[in-house]
């Protein structure tokens, strides 16, 4: 067993944002072992104040360029809500289409570019152009056609443009719906293979069992994703807790540390999880049968309380949202789009939303003055949630480590692999993470 | 002959300009990536080099005295700095918070004054090292950031179009957004990203900055007159994205 041990890394790679490891082992005495974010605050939720409703999601979807849709969407709800606007069920459809999307994009580049070179024992993928072709360019044709999709229906995937409140500013064409439906039907081998590459992939997945509490958007018709009439938990042993969206501030409890730019937040433990993972053990039952297939190959189940698993549980919602894709553009293309116009507003007060990006859930909340502009914003951010429980993951894992006798170098890969499954978006959450192990 | 090399670098940004470089598809990046070696790429790759660069891209504004140093650093290593996107060609949505005077306390209360959170005026990169090329938008288009990487490395001076994107929706044919009841900025942003907004139903926000001399006056007189805003709300309106480029 080592009895010092010293990991700094600072800005940690293949993460999105800025996020430090510090690690300090000094004659077996733990002195320090943290995850801190020091990513540029950047001050939105100030920024939107005096700003009129129409433009508030598009100046809030620019805090994530991966999470841009996630964003606009929790915005536009949020906005919904506060000026009394009920949108159409085509409106609720498109933008459900939207969010499977972007849930298959940012997965898709998490899972191949972000955590395949770690299993690969190479330092990216650009190396991996070499050694293994065609999983690099498989890997560009799927991320490839999710931002053709996205596009089709948002106009882009970074910032889309389409999404406004009370509607859609441009609608696809049932043509265009059609050629979206053949690309998916021809990204299903790809699809295939993907589940063959993670399942030769999945042994070299460490194992690290440390259970917590898993949150998740929840509705009653659907793996909750953009739709969701409340949010659930659950802990390792099935117990179950039930919230009310408006009532969100109850259940994350935001608090600052000296260690982040980013708040934390907790509700029945000391810590929380967000994400693929915590959406597959609250949502499991609502999964297309292709996806629990695909969660069965890979031997995932609920409850399942190993945080490397994520990955695993990203691959399984890659396989739904392509099939859930296919059924709402079945019913899109059946039913024909209709020119609905835009919803107008009823009144002019507060109203919050929660939406699921590929991180975990989000919760935007806005107030209007009675000339429609902002007066109040509030968001809370995935990754935010997600820090304090990587942090307790921390404390766990260093003792079991030092315990298995392994070298510095692996024990920093450990650390550094268990930030990237939880897939970080630090420039959401303020924005960041480090490791260091101080010597 | 070696082939040149390519590096990415980010600071206060959403990092969504890095992302378009995903989007390509697999034709188009495996065919960039023979004519160029990346060799820095932290949000993609854990391998650095800490030697000569031939092009660093660099996304995000200038927040922070303590970024000075690391974009020093870039500079010094790399023969051609392009600066991409709206936070780091103008500071871009950034920027808005520079018209503000309590934005820390705002967002972290009683904990504004922790001195991790020290954040200054958001500028673009040009205030902190010298830029060879720019590449604006928010996001950038992918196409654009293509060319100039292609004009480069064909060794093509890259042109900006000095006209406005009213003259990219005319090109195109979109029904003006003020004949829609709406508004726009169009008239005085610059062109070059093909004008996709006003074609999707949204007005144009001058994401990519002000074509030059832009008569601003008369951008507020429009939004007033035409769009029927109030004098508070034309201000706000032409500072969206473009807070560093007027008063």
């Amino acid at each position: 067993m080592l009895h010092d041990v010293n990991i700094n890394v600072h800005h940690l790679t293949r993460v999105e944002g800025h996020g430090n490891i510090v690690v300090n082992v000094t004659d077996g005495t733990v002195e320090q072992c943290e995850w801190q974010v020091p990513e540029a605050p950047r001050f939105f939720e100030a920024m939107v104040r005096g700003r009129h409703y129409s433009e508030v999601a598009r100046i809030t979807s620019r805090i994530c360029g991966i999470c841009a849709v996630g964003h606009t969407l929790a915005s536009v709800k949020a906005t919904e809500a506060a000026l009394g606007i009920e949108v159409t069920e085509q409106t609720k459809k498109l933008r459900s289409l939207l969010k499977h999307a972007e849930n298959f994009d940012s997965h898709v580049l998490h899972v191949y570019v972000l955590v395949a070179p770690d299993l690969l024992g190479a330092p990216s993928v650009f190396p991996l152009i070499e050694t293994h072709g065609e999983v690099v360019a498989r890997a560009l044709r799927l991320k490839r056609l999710a931002h053709e999709w996205g596009s089709a229906i948002g106009g882009r995937t970074t910032h889309p443009t389409t999404v406004i409140p009370g509607g859609f500013a441009k609608l696809p064409t049932v043509k265009e719906l059609e050629a979206l439906r053949e690309k998916i039907l021809a990204a299903v081998p790809d699809l295939e293979a993907t589940l063959d590459t993670i399942a030769a992939l999945a042994p070299k997945i460490p194992a690290f069992d440390r259970p917590t509490e898993y949150m998740a958007v929840s509705s009653a018709s659907e793996y909750g994703l953009y739709d969701g009439e409340a949010v659930e938990t659950v802990l390792a042993d099935g117990d179950r807790a039930r919230y009310a969206v408006d009532d969100y501030r109850t259940f994350t409890n935001e608090y600052m540390t000296a260690q982040s730019t980013a708040k934390f937040t907790k509700n029945r433990l000391d810590s929380y999880a967000a994400g693929a993972l915590a959406r597959f053990n609250v949502n499991y039952e609502m999964l297309r049968p292709e996806a629990k297939a695909a969660a069965e190959r890979l031997g995932l189940e609920p409850v399942c309380t190993n945080p490397y698993m994520n990955t695993v549980a990203q691959v399984v919602e890659v396989v739904h949202s392509a099939y859930e894709g296919l059924r709402l553009l079945d019913e899109l293309i059946e039913s024909g789009i209709a020119d609905e116009g835009i919803v107008q507003p009823t009144r002019f007060a507060s109203g919050a939303s929660a939406v699921e990006v590929p991180r975990g859930i989000l919760f935007h909340e806005y107030e209007y003055d009675a000339e429609g502009m902002c007066v109040r914003a509030n968001c809370i951010i995935p990754t935010n949630q997600n820090h304090g429980n990587i942090q307790r993951d921390f404390d766990a894992l260093l003792p079991r480590l030092l315990a298995e006798g392994i070298s510095e170098d692996d024990m920093r890969l450990r650390f550094e692999m268990l930030v990237r499954a939880y897939d970080p978006c630090i420039s959401c959450s303020t924005h960041y993470v480090d490791v260091e192990f101080v010597r | 002959m070696a082939k040149p090399t390519l590096a990415f670098f980010d600071f206060a940004s959403c990092e969504g300009c890095q992302i378009e470089f995903t989007n390509y598809g697999d034709a188009a990046t495996l065919e960039l990536l023979k004519h160029v070696d990346v060799v820095e790429f932290r949000e993609a790759m854990t391998e650095t080099t800490g030697g000569r660069i031939d092009i660093a891209l660099v996304e995000g504004s200038f927040t922070r005295e303590a970024d000075r140093a690391r974009l020093q650093d870039i500079r010094h290593r790399a023969r051609v700095v392009i600066a991409y996107g709206a936070c780091a060609c103008t500071g871009g949505i950034n920027a808005l918070k520079n018209h503000q005077d309590d934005f820390a306390e705002y967002v972290y209360g009683e904990h504004a004054t922790m001195p991790h959170l020290e954040s200054g005026t958001a500028r673009p990169i040009s205030a902190a090292i010298k830029v060879d090329y720019e590449v604006p938008g928010c996001p950038i288009s992918k196409d654009e950031l293509l060319l100039v990487l292609s004009n480069l490395l064909h060794g093509t001076e890259h042109v900006t179009p000095p006209y406005p994107v009213c003259v990219e929706c005319k090109r195109r044919e979109t029904v003006c957004r003020y004949d829609e009841g709406d508004h726009c900025m169009g008239q005085v942003a610059r062109a070059g990203c093909g004008a996709p907004c006003p074609a999707d139903g949204i007005p144009c926000e001058a994401c990519r900055g002000f074509v030059d001399d832009a008569n601003l006056t008369a951008l507020e007189k429009v939004l007033m007159e035409r769009a029927g805003f109030s004098q508070k709300r034309a201000v706000g309106k032409s500072r969206m994205f473009t807070a560093n480029l007027r008063s």
